[in-house]
């Protein structure tokens, strides 16, 4: 159906919602295979052991079980370590071997030792009980600081002090900024463990074709493109041979990024039984086996001078890798957070030191923002330091700092250039939404009366759309950051549009149909965008890093464009014109002047795809392939602004309002950028309030389900008020910029500044993350007790 | 996560239920679930043999004789939470019950499971401990007889339950003229659990307290009173400063506080002391402060 509606910019109802919220949506564990087996995992109990043996005799012989593996058989069988995806260059990276079943060493609790496979998973699962595992406890070490210090347990031996690598990114005078400067702030910032918590678990269910010598692997994966490639290394099945879907997928948050060991074990199982192999974690297992988000120990430092003029910010930081290097881990606490330090500032001088730490903790990489909100938290948190140090007003210091307008490329001290920005329209009018100085003239009213009323500002921007792939292979990921688009019109008018990303919630399945639909005049609903398959999509490097917006348009507005020009073309030879007096618009090529005897490009599509009558010169067929290389990132920035309030007595914190004003340049569909902003800024602001991985000495995740690990619940929230400014990137060809991680990006600090903001007046200074009543009531009471 | 294999039985009668759980070795009671069946699929509980109290007769319900409530074991949170009879005889009760967990939680889980349970995180004892409810238990060799909250929490998870024993019914007062109770709790935020509760019945009459009963949860193994507190308040005016001067007492009544990540013994003692300030306030119908 040929339509006029232009619907760029419009909240269309998500197509995809229809059967996911009725229940008839396709995730990993609904699918079953003819003669399916299913495969539970044997984890360690211990976080650091020695395997002295392992029985498995008395599971072989339970009722049901069809195997039991262990990691011997499976090396056996020619499997290899799981690859690392990302080598930082130049700093001495080391990629300890990452077998996927651990051999004869455990480095966390959730390790894999073994796999049984059963024809039920409850015969599999209760068979892992009878699995007999002899370990000899090895020392234990959790933290990345303490993993660092002499005599700690080395997590592998051969790599020395725990040390996986030690990165900088400097750029400027950092010491002739410090020595200048007025004022220097400085924090030791814990930014805690968090455990990405997905709604659905990981899942995967390998089928190998023995006739073939293929492999089919559905699996919950945000990058199935990337999986093949990574499968094809440590599986030996060549890439040719292996076919990777992602069916729905019930979000990622970056912990679906990864390949995991288990894709392997189920192909490996596949290959032993000849029969299709099926595992789903449960949610223990997602705590101890997925991969978790941040944890850091940063020690950062700002110079400033008297007149609140940013010099210089300096910091070390050691980054938690835990026991083996994830997909990405090596580049989310450097490229994608040193390279952040200046945030939307000028900073003449920025040096940071990272270091990257293996412990006996679970895997760590990407969780929403990746690298990111824990960059943004170190300056913010700062420029508040400077603030108060300097009794000036935290917006008012920030606006002197802001960079000023730019239109093409800002390079900032960590050699980044930033695409287009324009700073100071977003905080003037988040300042308004929240009715800013109104608010501080309250604030100062409760406090008189002993109320504890806070306020936090934040003005960020951030690093997203990754990326030009030149700087992909220079920083040491390990593939390409493009990506590719088939716009395929068929005979009756109807598109599919193919895409290499691989959303999982995201809602791209209506906004990439919106472009299309916007660009050539078709319907909606006529537009079925096809994803999460490598063998029906054309290659793509998957969804992360606030990328597939961004990038993926890119090459579908390159598909379209190529589709007008043909269409063009076929209408001109129809029309009996000259191709020059052909216009397209709404879905019409018509000679000017003329729209009523035009072709609708569902006639063109019937002509090109019949091919009855083509011009000279014209192939048949209706469709066209891009590719997208970008030549920058992307930088959305905005400013959020939250209101808190303590009780004194308990240490609660009421989280009473948010503020954000976002710029993500052109938006295709408010309500879905709307939904993605909520989103972030909960995942944000539980880091500040509820959540946080904890391990105990003996490497014990204590925070191990949902009844001690607090994930956000609606009824703690305030309603968010959403502003937007629009500042177009020159980047791709629609202007847009990605939101799939500012509001995390923003939140945490916003809301961790609320906080102390309500609290600094009576000598707190710093309370470690999150903030929960204890803590809180404790830094109140320690304070008073200090006198102050 | 699923269970180790079990047996289940589902008896009709409060005899052949108790004829069962002493008869299948290691054998344990369930009604709604919510609290054993968790506990068994982390496998931290692994009883060979369930006992489904759910078909039994006579153990649903709640009747008013006289001066008491009487509420079958059975009872689901939700029912406790909507009757009319509880809302006006004892609107404490009512109040508490609509606040246990979340809706699936209070459909599911039943009062006398709760009781049994005596999970120091649980609302109910905390305010049976306060009311003075007399849990009836039938079975084992003792037949049918009656425990006072007083004597029925022993410490976590521990009651004066006897292998075989059955709660069957929870009877509580009537609020009398004068007399008035709230609740109130620190959930957890993960759980939704109480870190500590705390509830109060006070009496007051001719412009005085002349009876308080604060009972206090989460803080030590069982619910404990705050005797101190209470006796603080007998006789005083209800104010804001008669009020303070008992909740500034709480922590005397509180020996060996338990603590885990979130919250500590300290500060649950702290809390106690703050959450009973407002409980008091609420149900002496004072101002908050």
């Amino acid at each position: 159906m040929t339509t006029t509606e232009r619907v760029f910019g419009k909240s269309v109802r998500r197509l995809e919602d229809p059967r996911l919220i009725t229940g008839k949506g396709r995730f990993t564990d609904n699918l079953s295979r003819d003669g399916m087996a299913h495969m539970v995992v044997v984890r360690s109990p211990y976080a650091h052991a020695k395997v002295k043996s392992i029985d498995t005799s008395t599971a072989a012989a339970m009722p049901g079980v069809v195997g039991v593996y262990t990691g011997q058989e499976m090396a056996a069988a020619g499997f290899g370590g799981i690859p690392c995806a990302w080598v930082v260059p130049d700093s001495d990276t080391q990629t300890p071997s990452h077998p996927p079943i651990a051999i004869d060493t455990v480095r966390y609790v959730g390790d894999a030792v073994a796999i049984v496979l059963a024809e039920s998973e409850a015969q599999a699962r209760d068979a892992t009980y009878a699995v007999d595992v002899d370990y000899e406890r090895l020392g234990v070490v959790v933290n990345p600081k303490a993993a660092t210090e002499d005599g700690a347990p080395l997590v592998h031996d051969e790599v020395a002090g725990n040390q996986c690598f030690h990165w900088t990114v400097s750029g400027g005078d950092v010491e002739a900024a410090f020595s200048q400067a007025d004022v220097v702030v400085g924090e030791t910032i814990v930014n805690q463990r968090l455990i990405p918590t997905a709604m659905e678990p990981r899942a995967a269910l390998g089928d190998w074709d023995s006739a073939m010598e293929s492999v089919t692997l559905w699996v919950t994966s945000q990058n199935p493109h990337i999986a093949r490639f990574l499968l094809s290394l440590d599986t030996g099945i060549p890439e040719h041979k292996i076919r990777v879907v992602a069916p729905d997928v019930g979000g990622g948050f970056g912990s679906k990024i990864a390949h995991y060991p288990e894709d392997s074990m189920v192909i490996f199982a596949s290959q032993q039984l000849d029969r299709p192999v099926k595992w789903t974690e449960t949610r223990t297992e997602n705590y101890l086996a997925t991969t978790h988000g941040r944890d850091h120990v940063e020690e950062v430092e700002m110079a400033a001078k008297s007149d609140g003029t940013i010099l210089g910010l300096r910091a070390k930081t050691w980054a938690n890798l835990g026991a083996y290097l994830s997909t990405a881990s090596t580049g989310v606490p450097t490229i994608l957070h040193g390279l952040m330090l200046s945030g939307a500032y000028t900073i003449p001088a920025i040096h940071e030191d990272v270091y990257g730490v293996f412990t006996n903790t679970t895997p760590v990489d990407a969780y929403r923002g990746a690298g990111r909100p824990e960059a943004t938290f170190m300056v913010e948190r700062m420029m508040d330091l400077v603030a108060r140090e300097l009794s000036m007003d935290p917006v008012e210091l920030r606006r002197k700092n802001l960079i000023p307008p730019f239109t093409d490329g800002h390079e900032v001290a960590t050699g980044l250039i930033y695409d287009t920005g324009n700073y100071e329209p977003a905080l003037d009018q988040a300042l308004e939404m929240f009715g800013y100085e109104e608010a501080r003239k309250q604030q100062s009213a409760a406090r008189a009366k002993g109320r504890l009323v806070g306020i936090g500002v934040v003005t960020y921007t951030e690093i997203c759309g990754l990326g030009p792939s030149e700087v992909a292979g220079a920083v040491g990921f390990g593939g390409g950051l493009w990506e590719s688009a088939i716009v395929r019109f068929h005979p009756s008018g109807k598109v599919h549009l193919m895409v290499g990303v691989s959303p999982h919630g995201q809602g791209e399945a209506t906004t990439f149909a919106q472009i299309v639909s916007d660009q050539l005049g078709v319907a909606v609903e006529d537009v079925e965008v096809v994803y999460g398959d490598t063998d029906q999509t054309p290659m793509g490097w998957g969804t992360y890093g606030s990328r597939t917006t961004p990038v993926a348009s890119g090459a579908i507005m390159g598909a379209i464009e190529e589709l007008k020009e043909k269409g063009t073309k076929i209408a001109a030879h129809l029309l009996e014109a000259a191709e020059e007096d052909v216009e397209f618009s709404d879905g019409v090529f018509s000679v000017k002047g003329s729209r009523e005897e035009g072709k609708t490009i569902q006639d063109i599509a019937l002509a090109a795809n019949t091919a009855w009558s083509m011009p000279e010169g014209v192939d048949p067929g209706f469709e066209a392939s891009s590719f997208f290389n970008p030549a920058n990132f992307v930088y959305p920035f905005g400013t959020h602004i939250a209101q808190v309030e303590v009780d004194p007595e308990t240490g609660e914190i009421d989280f009473q309002r948010y503020v954000a004003v976002d710029d993500c340049g052109p938006i295709i569909n408010p309500m879905i950028v709307e939904g993605q902003i909520h989103g972030g800024i909960v995942q944000g602001a539980a880091q500040v309030l509820w959540e946080g991985a904890h391990y105990d000495d003996e490497g014990n995740l204590t925070t191990g389900s949902m009844m001690d690990y607090a994930i956000p619940k609606a009824e703690f929230l305030p309603k968010f008020e959403l502003g937007k400014t629009e500042t177009p990137t020159n980047v791709n060809p629609l202007g847009v910029k990605g939101v799939g991680e500012t509001g995390t990006i923003g939140s945490t600090p916003t809301v961790y500044n609320a906080v102390m903001d309500a609290l600094a007046h009576l000598g707190v200074e710093q309370i470690d993350m999150p903030l929960t009543p204890e803590k809180v009531w404790r830094a109140i009471d320690e304070a008073q007790k200090g006198g102050n | 996560m699923q269970t180790a294999p079990f047996d289940y039985y589902r008896p009709e009668t409060v005899a052949e239920a108790v004829d069962l759980l002493t008869s299948v070795e290691g054998s344990r009671a369930i009604a709604g679930g919510h609290s054993l069946l968790p506990a068994m699929k982390l496998r931290v509980a692994n009883p060979p043999a369930l006992v489904d109290l759910s078909l039994i007769e006579g153990l649903t319900g709640i009747t008013q004789n006289g001066d008491s409530l009487m509420i079958g074991a059975l009872t689901s949170h939700a029912a406790v939470a909507a009757s009319d009879v509880v809302k006006a005889a004892c609107p404490v009760l009512a109040d508490t019950a609509s606040h246990i967990g979340d809706p699936q939680v209070r459909n599911r889980g039943t009062i006398g499971g709760s009781l049994a349970h005596a999970d120091p995180a649980a609302d109910y004892p905390t305010l049976m401990k306060a009311i003075g409810a007399t849990i009836h238990i039938t079975g084992g060799g003792g037949g049918e007889r009656s425990f006072s909250a007083d004597d029925f929490f022993v410490d976590l998870f521990t009651t004066g339950l006897a292998a075989g024993e059955l709660v069957t019914a929870v009877e509580v007062p009537v609020m009398g003229t004068g007399q008035s109770g709230a609740y109130i709790k620190h959930r957890h935020p993960a759980s939704s659990y109480a870190v500590v509760g705390v509830a109060a019945i006070v009496t007051v009459e001719g412009g005085s307290c002349t009876a308080a009963a604060i009972g206090i949860g989460g803080v030590t193994g069982k619910p404990e009173r705050a005797a101190s507190a209470e006796a603080a308040l007998v006789g005083q005016e209800p104010s804001n400063d008669s009020i303070v001067a008992a909740a500034a007492t709480v922590g005397d009544d509180l020996a060996n506080p338990i603590g885990d990540l979130y919250a500590s013994g300290e500060f649950r003692v702290h809390l106690a002391s703050v959450l009973t300030k407002r409980v008091l306030a609420e149900a002496f119908g004072q101002p908050a402060d």
